[in-house]
This record gives structure tokens, C-alpha cells and sequence, in this order.
């Protein structure tokens, strides 16, 4: 279709049909005043703010949703214009509190803005006004819908983006009212309190608990940090006054979350302020903690390292990396290890992903998140197996919901219904345990049907044959007679997921660390490779990690046997190369795992443990006897953290460190974007960033490391890691960068794999096993398997936090 | 062969004065003759006179008997059946005729009215397909389905029809603009959500031929490449479901509905959806919402639903009414039978309620054109106690008043409009000189406010401010800028709000100021309601000079307010007298007056 020329306020334009005035006008420059739109959301057309008059048409025209028409003629501005704008505030302000004065959106509420700009002062009008109550029934957020101008954004958002639907219009004529059903609080309804809503009220009707009475919005410098609870990476801007952080927003603008957050990043901050926060360095005497200087504290650390080491050797030291450090931190502990003479340098958490790791290695050759998360919008159809991401990974769940907005197919696979089963078109709750067998059977299906891509595999693959001949083993009667679904349920699915022009995966299943979801992740890369889902847009496997920086932290080098960009210890070139940069030799033994070491028990040989901010003895939500025994046979344990934890407590030193908005660095998430956090108030007490701990102690361990900042630290790092190669912070200001990004003009890797695979084919492989995989919900049911094991880390933190509150079964 | 085909009036109003009862007083009579089989009794849809229900038709006499009770069957199946002798005493009479008069030709009702739309209602058995199919039924359905799409569309343009739900847009350009919708699912849906106020016109057309609009839907199915349809019925017209639901299995079983009708390749599916009860429901694009399970608010147009409707597919969607036409026009010869009657911009009749003050309230069908005066004096047969005509609201609570020096305005969208009010669905409630004006645009914004879905801010927050003034106005608190203020408010919420409740609730009111401008100020500045209504505004008085002392009065008045002896002239007393306005009902010698508050003058008239 051709352009639209339209002329507005004079100004000629030429737009795309479909867009509406609104938006020409803005390409113009021209602003409209809106209170009910919102571009994710489908047209409202509900508080007639952004009136115009366009010539010869009856009534004025809502610019918001009317589309440019070829030759309109639009007046922005005329008197006509002015008037209605006038009498809609007059209206709305008529039945408005107006207490401004103590209101908390003073200042960015637009209400209070248009009046200003229309010179509405006070209403004409004067009548019967709303007299309703605050909902301050729960923890995180105040309802005063006296001020509500009953604008519909909150309803949209709930239901459409989050899909929540704790809210939504009720009753009828001046008395109507956005709220939950049947006048229930917020508390007794389905909200997740992920925020969307607060964010998104134009006026002060919604109210966030920890922002009463903190600040102005003038008063507020915001911080751009990215959340540190999951892989995701949202995003976030943290609103602080006189060092204090006293509110969250999302970041609108980065491809990550644009604009929307779970409860974590929303709420979940608070624990920065708690007063477990560990201020200063501590050393155990007699079994008490004493608070002591930082010197004091490291010459003890490196007096009984140099012991150690002398006695038993360096491969008696180990370092154990939480998923959670900035990757200038991991970085730096890696290389503190190794230059210590050892590779014992682990990431306790990987383990619990080594299905979706291995998995995802023998396929394809590496082992990272194939696309990005914001394709997913565009997708045509999503396969969710094992998974419940409105749990897990509440933003992945809104990039479903907008795909499925879009128009695509959506296949849920789980015995019982998760965040997702309302919207999908397909849902199949198969048997506990069947998954594999769903998947081939689709498999087996899409082959039947000649559904496959045959020139992808062709070309592509290898181990097609051999694959086809396993699936085809099984009649569909027989699948359907394992999963409980039935054939024609089985062949629809099959055909919206093969049928798509792009399609995705989505599974936590690799989130299981009992090593049974592996031929899941497997069954599910065939699936992938047969339809030539692969190294395209919006296709793809998404198996998301847990903690927000496991992805970075791997990346980084904490594993035993590769350094940073997962070069293998074992390649000499790879030694030599570090050697000459590090100036220190580099042994070429891969190191113990983590797994190995804590399940040894007594007979260990690690004497020294440096422990970052984990707590593996409570890690699996009860005390770990193995780990405990373990622990105590240490000679010297030093544990770096933000909490006194149970893990902590057995230390030897415990080093105060610096929490995520304390401090700049990046974090690598889960589609392997390297994202820059930055610092927005200062540590607490005596409190270091992690990397400037560990700088200093190398300087105690007799190392010269330099360096100026986190900046410093990353630059070395890239200059050895060819994914991270082309990256520097100035690059990774706005949008982050996607790995691998090997030359300073690479724009970074949102898909992996076009053309060529890690390991160059893709692989096919026979994963002929009915029933071994456990589904989602045993995985919940054993908590030990659980998704949220991984994420035992923020156990620590939001147990010390207001999102402790939220009953997760309330609603639902 | 039946001898004669009684048809009682079995439709809700006729239902609620009794004639289940009649029902069975006759069937009990006759079969106390004996003479059962010989007659066909029918529960037939409403021939339109309610106000003189029960009634019974007898064909092929063509005798109209009215007000029937069951102790008159009796005598009507001894007299009439058996001795073939007309009841004189059941026939209609009433100021309006000289003698008591047999139907059509000489009950003044129905002299002037036309029936298309109601051509079979009270004619036929609802319930039954054949009799619907005897009539020609289904015809005009056979003949679209050897036409193409364009030459329905072209057809249904020819003949002029316009939506009778509102708007009054073309039903042809409509069809047309669905079947050019390129998509390979589309639905006809017909809108008999019928929320006006007093409005049955299409529970009458649902009730007494349901056939109608299906085979209208069909029609209009096979014109735009539909294979389904819903029916969008308010849950209040149980009889109507109960009918709709009848007739759909019928016309399933008689292979007009389903797959491949007719050995024609063309499949139409039809389902009914109970409405919730809301007037909003009665827009089409929250109607479309409710049908798809959401709550029932409108949404901007475009894309309007000839683009995108239900489940975002191209949907037609069209009154009752307006599908009961649909067959007239569609069949043999039909469109140049079709344009004989109305006038140039509006073709054909319209079904209107008549109520208020006027003398035959119920259902009419008459020609486009007709004037406002032959509809009140000829058809409704005038005010009712013979006071004077002051204004007739057309159109319900979107309409508009036309008042007393209007009387010969022509009825059809058109001519409406620029008068003010509109067709709307056709309401017609007529007002006496005792209608206050300011109270009858309280009323119906009462209504529109109740009904207004929330959703847009002019017409959620100004209609109350509006409501408020009037009040206000109505309480003697009106202040003299308020005419001011309700005319720009009511400017601005017709100017800005989204759907057309908003767009046409200010039309009462902005007409009454309109046309009754004076009255509005005598409230407001004399503190005076000339009607008699607004309580605050004005007293009775008893006329001295007139009073007989008949004491008429003094037995109807509930709080004992009004003194005086036996043949001397009586006396209310004010402070009692909570204007409950029984006295004046009561009084023949039309001695009780309406005066201002704290005056003795009578000024009302
Ligand atoms: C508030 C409101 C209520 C309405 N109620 C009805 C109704 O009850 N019945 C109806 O047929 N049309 C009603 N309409 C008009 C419909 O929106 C629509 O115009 C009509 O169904 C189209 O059919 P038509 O072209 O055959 O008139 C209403 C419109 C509005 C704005
Ligand atoms: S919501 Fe806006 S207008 Fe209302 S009191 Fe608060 S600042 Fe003032
Ligand atoms: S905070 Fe609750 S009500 Fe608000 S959008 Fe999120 S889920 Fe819905
Ligand atoms: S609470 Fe805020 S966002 Fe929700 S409808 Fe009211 S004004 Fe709009
Ligand atoms: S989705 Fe993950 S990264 Fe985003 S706010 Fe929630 S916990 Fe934080
Ligand atoms: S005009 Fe009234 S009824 Fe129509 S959308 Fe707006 S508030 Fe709802
Ligand atoms: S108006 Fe009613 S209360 Fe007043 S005098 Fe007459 S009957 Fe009595
Ligand atoms: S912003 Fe356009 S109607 Fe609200
Ligand atoms: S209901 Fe019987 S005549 Fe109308």
C-alpha cells in the first residue's frame, strides 16, 4: 500500500497506513496530550484527551486510534480542541482529590501536567464526588482509586502483558471502577505484584509502599543497574535520594524487558537495606566474630594461604564462584585461583544446568541460549515443555503472551496447567514423565506428514537416518498411550510447531541437575533440527539458566577445566597466551568441580576455600550435612558475601561485600547479552565491590595487579576472551551486547549458528527413552531438583525482603 | 380443513393481561360443544394493539375481539362459532369510532398502517415453520441462493433500506463493504439486544416471526460469504429465545440450515447468544466483545466490524428489523414493491412503539413519511383524557423531542435529524401538557448515565455533572448560567466520547432546551413547574369559585391534607400536602390548580 499524506496544524507528512494521527503528529513534533494510550496495548480510545479536529468529519476524532487518512486535514489545536480538552479535565477534576500537595506523583503526574498546560485550575463543576477506600491490603503497593481516572492502562497490562488479569473495569455509569472481581483487595486476586501497573498509571492512583514520603520526583537521580535475581537481566532504574535507593522502575528502552519487571526486580531490592548487611571484615576467634581492619583481615587470609599452599600444595586451595558476581569479579577470582596454582575454580550452580549444558553441547557444539528473548514476539509458534516461565522467568511469559497476541501457536506440554495454559491453543497435559515421548512422537508425526525442513537437514545436520528410524519405531497409538494424548491433539501440535515459518522451545527441563532431563534437551534439539529451527530469527531453543550472571560466570572461566571464553586449560597455546598476560604460570591439570569437592566429605583434599557469596550449606532450602562435614574439615575457609549466612558462620574470615547497586561491572545473561550495572549509592560500613576485595588480596598474596576500575578488569578480560572481544563499556551503554562479539565493529550475535554450527553439523541423536524424564511438576514437587534450588543465592536475598511476603499460591 | 382459525394473542403483553387464560376458558368451551377439531387455535405473535389486550382474531371473518376475559368465551363460541353471528360486545370501540368496529378497515389503528415487517405477526403460528414457509417463507432465501454476492448487496441498495437499530445506515453498502472484506471466515449477527426503554418493537418481530430473520440472515449470509450467524438476544425476552431456538431446529430439519443447504454448497451455522442485560450491550462493538466472552464496552471504530468484527473477522451485523425486511426485498419483484412505499431518502415502514399519554399505546407499522399528527391522532388515537399535545420523544434516551408546532413533520431519518431528535429504534413516548420537559430530560439521562459503560471520560463524568444540574434545576437550585453550562457540557460530550451513547445521550436535553427553552427558565427563575411535576416547584390550589364541595378529593388524598365541609368550597392545606397528585386525578369539576409555590394564581395554562 502507499504512503498516506495528511497535513497537520499546516505541516504536510506522509505516514504508513495504519498509523494513527497520533503517532504523525509526534513524528512531527507535535505533542498531543494522552492519559489511555499505550502503545503495547490494543486501542483504548477511552479518556479522549488527544481529541482533533479533522476537517469535515462529524465529531472530533480520538488521535490516538483513528488512523491518518489520505488528505486529512487535522488541527491539533483549534479552539474547538482546546474546549473539549478543557472540559474532560474540568470533568476528571471535578471528581479528583486534588491533594496534590502530599500526592507522591506530584510532579510526573499527567493529570496535573495537562491542567497546568490547559489552565484548568479548578472544575466548572461540582457534584457528588468517589468516596472509595485504599486498598492497602498488601505489602507492595497502594490502590487509591479516588484518584483513578479510569484510563484502562493497569487493566490492559494485567491482563494482556502479564497476564495476570487480577483486574479489571466493574460496574457500570459514574460509579464504574478498575479493580479485582467481586471488590476483593489485591491481595485476595490473582496480582503478582510484578508492578507493570504502578509503573504504567498516569496519575497517582497506584502507589508503590516503599516510595511514601521518601522523595520528590526532582529530588530523585535515577541509576541504570540491571536486576539481580534472574538470567533474564532485566533492566532497571534506581531511584535514589541522599544515597538511599527509594525506588525501582523498569528501563523502557533496552531490548531485555523494555519496560516491564517480575516482582524480583520490582520489589525486591529492599534487602540492601537490611540490617544483616555485613559492614566489616570479621575474623573468628574462639568462635566469635571480632570486627577487625581490613589489613588485619587479608594478611590472615594470606598468611594461611601461603600455608596451605606450602604444606599441601596449590591444588589443596580452592575457589567456589556464586552465579551471582559481576564478571569483573568472577573474572578476577578465577585468575586469583589460577594464579594461586590451581584450577580448583568452580561455579557451584553450573551443575544444576549441566543437562541443558551437555545437551546442548553434543547437538550443537556449544552450549548458550540460541536467540534473544525479544524474538519471541515475533514467532509463529512456541513449544513450552517442562516449564512454567510465568514462574520461572515472568519476562520470557510476556514475550509468549505478545507472540501469542501476534497471532502465534501456542503448545503447552505439562500435566498440570502453568502461567501460560490459558492462552494456548494446544494445551496437553500429558502423563508425569512422558515428555520424550511427546516430543519424538511429534518428531514422528512432522516426518509422516513430510513436515520436516528436508534441505535444513540435508544440508545442516548429520545423524538423520539413524534418528528417523528410532522415532518411526513407535506407532502414534503407542505415544498416545504413554502421554495420554490423543492422536489428533498430538498431529495439531505437531503441525503448529512445524507448520510455523519460525518456531521456538521453551524448557527449564536443563534447569534440573539430576542429569534426567538431559534426552529431554536432546529430544528437543532433533525437534529443533528437523524443522530447521535453527540458526534463524525467532526460532530456536530457550532453556534459560537460574541465577541472573551463571551465563557470565561460565563465561568468565570459573569452571575447573576452561578459562574465560570456555579456551581449554588443557591447550597449551591457550596457557601461553593467559601466562604472558597474567605473568604467572597456569597449571595444566583441569581443577576439581565443585560437585567432586563437597560430596568428598572428610577425605577432601581441599585444605583452603574461598567461597563468593554462596551458601551451599542451606543451599537446597535445608542444611546440607555432606557439605557441612565437608566445611568443617577445612584448615581455613574465607567466605566473601553481603550476609552473615549459615555458610558464613563457619568461616574462618568473612569479607564484607558490595551488593549489585553498590557497584559497576557487568553481568552476561541468559541470551548472552553483557549488560553494564552501575552504582548507585555506596556499600554499606566498610563494604567493598567483590573485584576490589580481591584485587587488594592479590596485592597481600604478592601479585602487582593494577587496576583503575571494573573498566579495567573487563578490558583485560576481552583482550583474552574472542566472544567478548569486540566489547568495551562504552559499547555496552544502551542495549548491552550479545556474544560472541569478536571485533570492536561486530554488532554482537543475537542468533547463534547461521550457517554453521559450534561444532559444525548439527547432530541428530537417538534419544529412545519413554519414560525417564521427569516432568515440571515432579521437578517442583522434589523442591531438591527444583528450578528454584538454583536460585538459592537469592533465597538470601529476598528472604530479607518485603517479596517474602508474597503467598505465590494466592490467585492461581 | 379447520372451519375458522382463531388466533389469541400470545405475545408478552397480551400474555401478562391474561390471555392464558382465555386460552383456556375457549378450549373449555369448545370442548363442551364438542366442536374442537373443527377450529385452529394459535398463540400468535402481537397484532399491535396492546392497550385493548387479550385479543382474538377470527379468520377468515377477519373479527377483532378485544379486551377479552375468559368468562366471555362462553358466549363467543356459542354466538360467533356456532351461530355465525358477530359479538358485538367484544368488538373494539372507543372515542376514535362510532360503532364497534371489525378490523382493519374500520378500527382507526390500523386504518393507516402498513404491514411489512409485521406481515405475519398474529397471522401465523410462530412455532411452526410451514405456516411461515405457506407464506411465501423462505423464498426470497431460494432465490439469493441463485444470485451472486454483488447482485444481493445490489438489490438491497436499490430498495433504500437503512439499519432500523439506529443509525440508519445503508444495509446494501454494509453487506457490500463485509463481502469485500478479503478473509475466509466471516459471521452475520443480529443485533435483538433491544435496550431502549419501553422499546418491544423487535420482541414483537421475534416472538411472532422468528422465521423472518433467520431466513433475513441467511440471506444476508449468502450475500457476504458467511457460514455462521449469531442471534444477540436480551435474556429479559424468554419467549423470544424459546421461539428463535424452535425455529432454528425447524429450519435445521428442513435442511435451510446446516451444511450444504439446499444442494447448494452453501452451509450456515446459527447460534443464539443471551445478552447480560446491559443497554452498552446494545453497541455493536460491545456487542461483538460480550459474544466473544468479554465484558460488553465499545472500541473505537474503525476498524468497524464490516472489517474486523467478532473474533476480529469481517462480521454485518443489523437489527431485527432490519433482517425481517430483508426477505420483502429479496424476493421476486420485491425491490420495486419495496421503494412504493416511503419517501425518497427513507424507504418502506417502521415499526414504532407508541406510549406516554396517548390513547392506544402498542406496536404500529407504518409508511415512511407519515407525519407525526396522523401517527398521534389517526393511528394512536389522540391524547389520552383529551388533554393538550405537547411533544413526542422519538428515539429513546438518544433521541430528541419535536414539539407541538412540529406536528406535521414527516417521520423518517432525515427529517428527525434535523429536528433534533433521531429514528433511534422506534420509540415514540407522547406528552401532554402535564410532561414537565426538564423532568422528561432528567429521566432519560438518568437512564443513559445508569447505562453509560464507564469506559470514556465525557460521557462517564459528564453525564453525571449534566444529571446533577438538572436535578438541581428540577429541586429549584438552578442557577441562571446552568442553561450555559449543560449546553457546552453537552456539546463537549457529544463532540468527544467514543460510542454512540455518549455521542447521543445529550440529545434530550439539548432538544428540550431547544424547543422549551421557557420552561427551563420558569424553573430556574420563577422556581415554577407549569406540568406539575417537579415537587419543589409548585403547588395545588383548589379553585374557590369551582369547587362543589363534592368531597372527591378529601377521599383521595392519603395524608388527609385537604379540609373543608360538605358542598362549601374545599382547602389544601400546604404544609401537609406532599403533592402526591391524587386529588387532581379525582376532581370533575376541574377545580384543582398547579400554582407557584407561595402564590394564588392559577398560571398554568
Ligand atoms: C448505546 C447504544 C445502544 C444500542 N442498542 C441497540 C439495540 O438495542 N438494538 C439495535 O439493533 N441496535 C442498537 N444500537 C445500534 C447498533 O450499534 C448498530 O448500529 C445496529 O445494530 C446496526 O444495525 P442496523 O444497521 O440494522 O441498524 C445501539 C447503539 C448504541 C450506541
Ligand atoms: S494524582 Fe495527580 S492530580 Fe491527583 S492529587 Fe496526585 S498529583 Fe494531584
Ligand atoms: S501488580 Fe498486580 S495488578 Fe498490577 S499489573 Fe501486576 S499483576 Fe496486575
Ligand atoms: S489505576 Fe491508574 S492506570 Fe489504572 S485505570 Fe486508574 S488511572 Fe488508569
Ligand atoms: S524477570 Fe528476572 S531479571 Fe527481570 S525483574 Fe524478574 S527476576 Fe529480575
Ligand atoms: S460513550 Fe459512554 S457508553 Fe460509550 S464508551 Fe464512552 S462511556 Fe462507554
Ligand atoms: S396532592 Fe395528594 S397530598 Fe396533596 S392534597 Fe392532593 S391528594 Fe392530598
Ligand atoms: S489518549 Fe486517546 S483516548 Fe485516551
Ligand atoms: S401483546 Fe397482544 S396485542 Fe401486543
Amino acid at each position: 500500500m502507499s504512503a498516506i499524506e495528511l497535513t497537520i496544524d499546516g505541516k504536510k507528512i506522509e505516514v504508513e497506513p495504519g498509523t494513527t494521527i497520533l503517532e504523525a503528529a509526534r513524528q512531527l513534533g507535535i505533542d498531543i496530550p494522552t492519559f489511555c494510550y499505550d502503545p503495547e496495548l490494543p486501542s483504548n480510545g477511552a479518556c479522549r484527551i488527544c481529541v482533533v479536529e479533522v476537517e469535515k468529519a462529524r465529531a472530533l476524532v480520538a488521535s490516538c486510534v483513528a488512523p491518518a487518512g489520505s488528505d486529512m486535514v487535522v488541527h491539533t489545536a483549534s479552539e474547538r480542541v482546546i474546549n473539549a480538552r478543557r472540559a474532560i479535565l474540568s470533568l476528571l477534576v471535578a471528581n479528583h482529590p486534588l491533594d496534590c500537595i502530599t500526592c507522591e506523583k506530584t510532579g510526573e503526574c499527567k493529570l496535573q501536567d495537562y491542567c497546568y498546560r490547559y489552565g484548568v485550575a479548578d472544575s466548572e463543576f461540582s457534584g457528588e464526588v468517589k468516596e472509595l477506600s485504599d486498598d492497602d491490603s498488601n505489602a507492595f503497593f497502594v490502590r487509591d482509586m479516588n484518584k483513578c481516572i479510569l484510563c484502562g492502562i493497569c487493566v490492559g497490562k494485567c491482563q494482556d502483558v502479564i497476564g495476570a488479569g487480577a483486574i479489571d473495569f466493574t460496574k457500570r455509569g459514574f460509579v464504574a471502577n478498575v479493580g479485582p472481581a467481586f471488590e476483593d483487595s489485591i491481595e485476595d486476586s490473582t496480582c503478582v505484584f510484578c508492578g507493570l501497573c504502578i509503573d504504567s498509571c498516569p496519575v497517582g492512583a497506584l502507589i508503590p509502599k516503599y516510595s511514601l514520603g521518601k522523595g520528590r520526583p526532582w529530588e530523585i537521580t535515577k541509576t541504570r543497574a540491571v536486576c539481580p535475581y534472574c538470567s533474564i537481566g532485566c533492566n532497571v532504574n534506581l531511584h535514589v535520594k541522599a544515597n538511599e535507593v527509594i525506588g525501582v522502575t523498569p528501563v523502557e528502552t533496552n531490548p531485555v524487558n523494555r519496560g516491564h519487571l517480575c516482582i524480583k526486580g520490582k520489589f525486591g531490592w529492599d534487602y540492601l537495606k537490611s540490617g544483616d548487611r555485613l559492614t566489616r571484615p570479621l575474623i573468628k576467634s574462639n568462635g566469635v566474630f571480632l570486627e577487625v581492619s581490613w589489613e588485619e583481615a587479608l594478611a590472615l587470609i594470606a598468611d594461611n594461604i601461603d600455608e596451605v599452599k606450602t604444606r599441601y600444595g596449590s591444588d589443596a586451595i580452592m575457589g567456589l564462584c556464586s552465579p551471582k558476581t559481576t564478571n569483573e569479579e568472577s573474572y578476577l577470582f578465577q585468575k586469583l585461583i589460577r594464579s594461586l596454582g590451581t584450577n580448583n575454580v568452580d561455579s557451584y550452580t553450573r551443575h544444576c544446568h549441566a543437562p541443558a549444558v551437555d545437551g546442548m553441547m553434543e547437538a550443537f557444539g556449544s552450549a548458550a541460549m540460541t536467540n534473544s528473548i525479544e524474538e519471541l514476539s515475533d514467532t509463529g509458534a512456541i513449544l513450552v515443555v517442562a516449564a512454567d516461565p510465568a514462574e520461572s522467568h515472568p519476562v520470557i511469559s510476556y514475550r509468549v503472551r505478545e507472540a501469542v497476541r501476534n497471532g502465534a501457536q501456542l503448545i503447552v506440554a505439562d500435566p498440570e496447567p502453568i502461567g501460560l495454559t490459558d492462552l494456548a491453543q494446544h494445551y496437553l497435559p500429558l502423563y508425569e514423565g512422558s515428555a520424550v515421548a511427546l516430543v519424538n512422537a511429534m518428531a514422528y508425526i512432522i516426518i509422516e506428514e513430510g513436515l520436516q525442513d528436508q534441505a535444513f537437514i540435508d544440508k545442516r545436520t548429520e545423524g538423520y537416518a539413524a534418528f528417523k528410524a528410532a522415532v518411526s519405531k513407535y506407532s502414534i497409538q503407542d505415544a498416545a498411550e504413554v502421554t495420554g494424548i490423543g492422536e489428533e491433539e498430538l498431529r495439531s501440535a505437531a503441525r503448529a510447531y512445524a507448520g510455523a515459518e519460525k518456531a521456538a522451545i521453551i524448557s527449564t527441563v536443563g534447569a534440573n541437575y539430576s542429569a534426567a532431563g538431559g534426552g529431554l534437551v536432546l529430544a528437543l534439539a532433533n525437534l529443533a533440527l528437523l524443522t530447521g529451527n535453527l540458526g534463524k530469527e525467532s526460532a530456536g531453543l530457550y532453556l534459560p539458566y537460574g541465577e541472573n550472571n551463571l551465563q557470565g560466570v561460565s563465561d568468565m572461566g570459573a569452571l575447573p577445566a576452561v578459562l574465560s571464553g570456555y579456551q581449554l586449560v588443557k591447550e597449551k597455546a591457550v596457557r601461553d597466551k593467559f601466562s604472558r598476560s597474567w605473568k604467572t604460570e597456569i597449571n595444566q591439570n583441569a581443577g576439581l568441580s565443585a560437585a567432586e569437592v563437597f560430596t568428598s566429605g572428610e577425605n577432601s583434599a581441599i585444605k583452603a576455600l574461598y567461597i563468593l557469596d554462596e551458601n551451599p550449606v542451606t543451599c537446597i532450602g535445608e542444611e546440607n550435612v555432606e557439605t557441612v562435614q565437608f566445611l568443617a574439615n577445612l584448615d581455613f575457609l574465607i567466605v566473601q558475601d553481603i550476609f552473615m549466612t549459615e555458610t558464613a558462620a563457619l568461616a574462618d574470615v568473612i569479607l564484607p561485600a558490595a551488593a549489585f547497586a553498590e557497584q559497576e561491572g557487568t553481568y552476561t545473561n541468559t541470551e548472552r547479552r553483557v549488560q553494564l550495572t552501575r552504582q548507585a549509592v555506596n556499600p554499606p560500613g566498610e563494604a567493598f565491590p567483590g573485584w576490589a576485595i580481591i584485587a587488594e588480596l592479590a596485592g597481600w598474596l604478592g601479585f602487582e595487579w593494577i587496576y583503575d576500575g571494573p573498566s579495567d578488569v573487563f578490558d583485560e578480560m576481552t583482550s583474552l576472551t574472542p566472544q567478548y572481544a569486540g566489547m568495551s563499556y562504552e559499547r555496552l551503554k544502551t542495549r548491552g551486547l550479545q556474544w560472541p562479539c569478536p571485533s570492536e565493529d561486530h554488532p554482537g550475535t543475537a542468533v547463534l549458528y547461521e550457517g554453521r554450527f559450534s561444532r559444525g553439523l548439527g547432530l541428530f541423536t537417538v534419544v529412545d527413552d519413554q519414560t525417564a524424564v521427569p516432568s515440571r511438576t515432579e521437578i517442583s514437587v522434589s523442591s531438591a531438583a527444583a528450578y528454584h534450588a538454583c536460585q538459592c543465592q537469592s533465597d538470601s536475598m529476598s528472604k530479607r525482603s518485603v517479596i517474602n511476603n508474597f503467598k505465590r499460591d494466592s490467585g492461581r | 380443513m379447520y372451519e375458522k382459525h382463531l388466533m389469541i394473542c400470545g405475545a408478552t403483553g397480551c400474555l401478562s393481561s391474561g390471555s392464558s387464560q382465555v386460552e383456556e376458558a375457549l378450549i373449555e368451551e369448545l370442548e363442551k360443544h364438542g366442536i374442537k377439531d373443527k377450529y385452529r387455535l394459535v398463540m400468535g405473535g402481537c397484532p399491535g394493539f396492546c392497550e385493548v389486550g387479550p385479543l382474538i382474531v377470527v379468520y377468515p371473518d377477519e373479527v377483532f375481539y378485544s379486551r377479552l376475559k375468559p368468562k366471555d368465551m362462553a358466549e363467543l363460541v356459542e354466538k360467533h362459532l356456532v351461530g355465525g353471528e358477530i359479538v358485538e360486545r367484544l368488538l373494539y370501540k372507543g372515542p376514535d369510532v362510532d360503532a364497534p368496529a371489525r378490523f382493519y378497515d374500520t378500527i382507526p389503528f390500523y386504518a393507516k398502517q402498513k404491514f411489512n415487517v409485521l406481515r405475519n405477526s398474529g397471522l401465523i403460528d410462530p412455532e411452526s415453520i410451514d405456516e411461515y414457509i405457506m407464506r411465501g417463507g423462505y423464498r426470497a432465501f431460494t432465490r439469493a441462493l441463485n444470485m451472486d454476492s454483488t447482485t444481493i448487496c445490489e438489490e438491497v441498495k436499490q430498495a433504500g433500506l437503512r439499519g432500523r437499530g439506529g443509525a440508519g445506515f445503508s444495509t446494501g453498502l454494509k453487506w457490500e463493504l463485509t463481502y469485500k472484506a478479503p478473509s475466509s471466515k466471516k459471521y452475520v449477527v443480529c443485533n435483538a439486544d433491544e435496550g431502549d426503554p419501553g422499546a418491544f418493537m423487535d420482541r414483537s418481530i421475534l416472538e411472532g416471526d422468528p422465521h423472518a430473520i433467520l431466513e433475513g440472515m441467511l440471506i444476508c449470509g449468502r450475500a457476504i460469504g458467511a457460514d455462521e450467524g449469531y442471534i444477540y438476544c436480551r435474556a429479559e425476552y424468554p419467549l423470544a429465545i424459546k421461539r428463535l431456538k424452535t425455529a432454528i431446529e425447524d429450519a435445521e430439519r428442513y435442511g435451510l440450515l446446516g451444511e450444504n443447504i439446499l444442494g447448494y454448497g452453501f452451509n450456515f451455522k446459527m447460534n443464539i447468544k443471551e445478552g447480560a442485560g446491559a443497554f452498552v450491550c446494545g453497541e455493536e462493538t460491545a456487542l461483538l466483545a460480550s459474544i466473544e466472552g468479554k465484558r460488553g464496552m465499545p472500541r473505537p471504530r474503525p476498524p468497524f466490524p464490516a472489517q474486523s468484527g467478532l473474533f476480529g473477522k469481517p462480521t454485518t451485523i443489523n437489527n431485527v428489523e432490519t433482517f425481517a425486511n430483508v426477505p420483502l426485498i429479496v424476493k421476486e419483484g420485491g425491490v420495486d414493491e419495496f421503494v412504493k412505499v416511503g419517501t425518497d431518502g427513507s424507504k418502506g415502514t417502521k415499526v414504532f412503539a407508541l406510549a406516554g399519554k396517548i390513547r392506544n399505546t402498542g406496536l404500529c407499522e407504518v409508511p415512511m413519511g407519515i407525519t407525526i399528527r396522523e401517527i398521534i391522532y389517526d393511528v394512536g388515537g389522540g391524547i389520552k383524557g383529551g388533554r393538550a399535545f405537547k411533544a413526542v420523544q422519538a428515539g429513546g434516551p438518544s433521541g430528541g423531542c419535536i414539539p407541538d408546532e412540529l406536528i406535521d413533520l414527516p417521520i423518517d431519518y432525515d427529517s428527525l435529524n434535523q429536528a433534533g431528535a433521531i429514528m433511534g429504534s422506534g420509540g415514540l413516548v407522547v406528552m401532554d401538557e402535564r410532561t414537565c420537559m426538564v423532568d422528561l430530560a432528567r429521566y432519560f439521562l438518568s437512564f443513559t448515565q445508569k447505562e453509560s459503560c464507564g469506559k470514556c471520560t465525557p460521557c462517564r463524568e459528564g453525564t453525571k455533572r449534566m444529571l446533577e444540574i438538572l436535578n438541581r434545576i428540577s429541586e429549584g437550585l438552578g442557577k441562571p448560567e446552568d442553561l450555559d453550562t449543560l449546553d457546552s457540557l453537552a456539546t463537549s460530550i457529544k463532540d468527544s466520547s467514543l460510542c454512540g451513547l455518549g455521542q447521543t445521550c445529550p440529545n434530550p436535553v439539548l432538544s428540550t432546551i431547544r424547543y422549551f427553552r421557557n420552561e427551563y427558565e420558569e424553573h430556574i427563575e420563577e422556581h415554577f413547574c407549569r406540568a406539575g411535576v417537579c415537587k419543589e416547584l409548585f403547588n395545588y390550589r383548589i379553585d374557590e369559585e369551582k369547587c362543589t364541595g363534592c368531597t372527591a378529593c378529601v377521599k383521595a388524598c392519603p395524608v388527609d391534607a385537604i379540609k373543608g365541609e360538605k358542598k362549601e368550597p374545599h382547602e389544601i392545606i400546604q404544609e401537609l400536602c406532599t403533592r402526591c397528585g391524587s386529588c387532581i386525578e379525582k376532581c370533575r369539576q376541574d377545580c384543582i390548580m398547579i400554582t407557584p409555590v407561595g402564590s394564588e394564581a392559577d398560571v398554568s395554562n
